[in-house]
């Protein structure tokens, strides 16, 4: 392993955690709701399917746009949108696609679900869930870039 | 009023995003390659996030509800099940994949390419999936 000190941004890293943590703080101080993405937009989308499961899809779908404005803010300031370099394409990023949703789905949660709001409640299923995805993240990343060479 | 207060905590999430660097999967990736050169910023990212979440949370545990709804809205499982430990193991098998993750996932829309939106797609049909293994 070495630390790549270029790219390392702890400063820029620590004020955009502590921005993700004010906003679950808020949401939950205000709306009294755990800010997990994964299942704001999979209730989103539920509502939108089903009439029986339309409580609260007003708020989730204005959080949703909410999310997509953050990064307006971004290019205004600094005037470019955050630099972006995705990994995958095609095949791949349909199946990571798939596979995240069903993941975060079916575990109930995800990085801010589960990592910022269900480690500050003391959560032991969220600790289980973050150590599980974490080791499972850095596993399968050691698989495809060092074993297989995807 | 739970729009408002919705929406201005989507804005302040997706900023904190954008500014954390965690919109960019070659950075997201780049922690996860523990054998390659090494980022350690999303843990940063995370231990910001928990810093100031610790600190609101104890705060609000005393109260009785939150101040624009009537209760405040709790997980409801408490045991860790075999959809928990499954749905972890995906979840991290798809994030190292693509180096991205439901909120940045949203987040990324805005800027209009093929790849995000395709990912997003993708996303919302694996959540809706779920929900029917969650069933059984």
């Amino acid at each position: 392993m070495t630390i790549d000190f270029v790219n390392f941004t702890p400063g820029a890293a620590l004020l955009g955690g502590g921005l993700i943590g004010l906003a679950a703080a808020l949401l939950y101080a205000l709306n009294g709701r755990i800010m997990g993405a994964s299942g704001i937009a999979g209730g989103a989308l539920a509502g939108i399917f089903n009439s029986s499961e339309r409580e609260g899809l007003g708020w989730r779908l204005a959080f949703m746009g909410g999310v997509l404005i953050g990064p307006v803010i971004f290019a205004l300031v600094t005037g470019n949108l955050p630099e972006q370099e995705f990994i995958a394409q095609d095949s791949r990023l349909i199946l990571a696609g798939l596979i995240v949703g069903l993941g975060t789905g079916l575990g109930s949660g995800c990085t801010s679900g589960h990592g910022i709001c269900g480690l500050a409640r003391f959560s032991p299923r969220s600790l289980a869930a973050v150590v599980i995805f974490m080791a499972s993240g850095f596993i399968a990343t050691f698989i495809f870039n060092h074993v297989v060479g995807l | 009023m739970q729009k408002i207060s919705g929406f201005l905590c989507g804005v302040v999430f997706g900023l904190g995003l954008a500014i954390s660097g965690m919109l960019n999967p070659g950075k997201v990736s780049a922690f996860l390659d523990l054998a390659g050169a090494w980022d350690p910023s999303l843990a940063f990212v995370m231990g910001g996030g928990l810093a100031v979440n610790l600190f609101a949370f104890r705060l609000l545990q005393k109260r009785q509800a939150p101040l624009l709804a009537g209760q405040f809205f709790m997980p409801k499982a408490s045991d860790i099940d075999r959809n928990l430990i499954i749905g972890a193991l995906l979840f991290g098998v798809g994030w190292a994949l693509a180096g991205l993750c439901p909120g940045p996932a949203i987040a990324s829309l805005i800027y209009g390419s093929g790849d995000g939106v395709l990912f997003f797609v993708c996303m919302m049909a694996g959540l809706q999936l779920s929900r029917y293994f969650k069933k059984s």
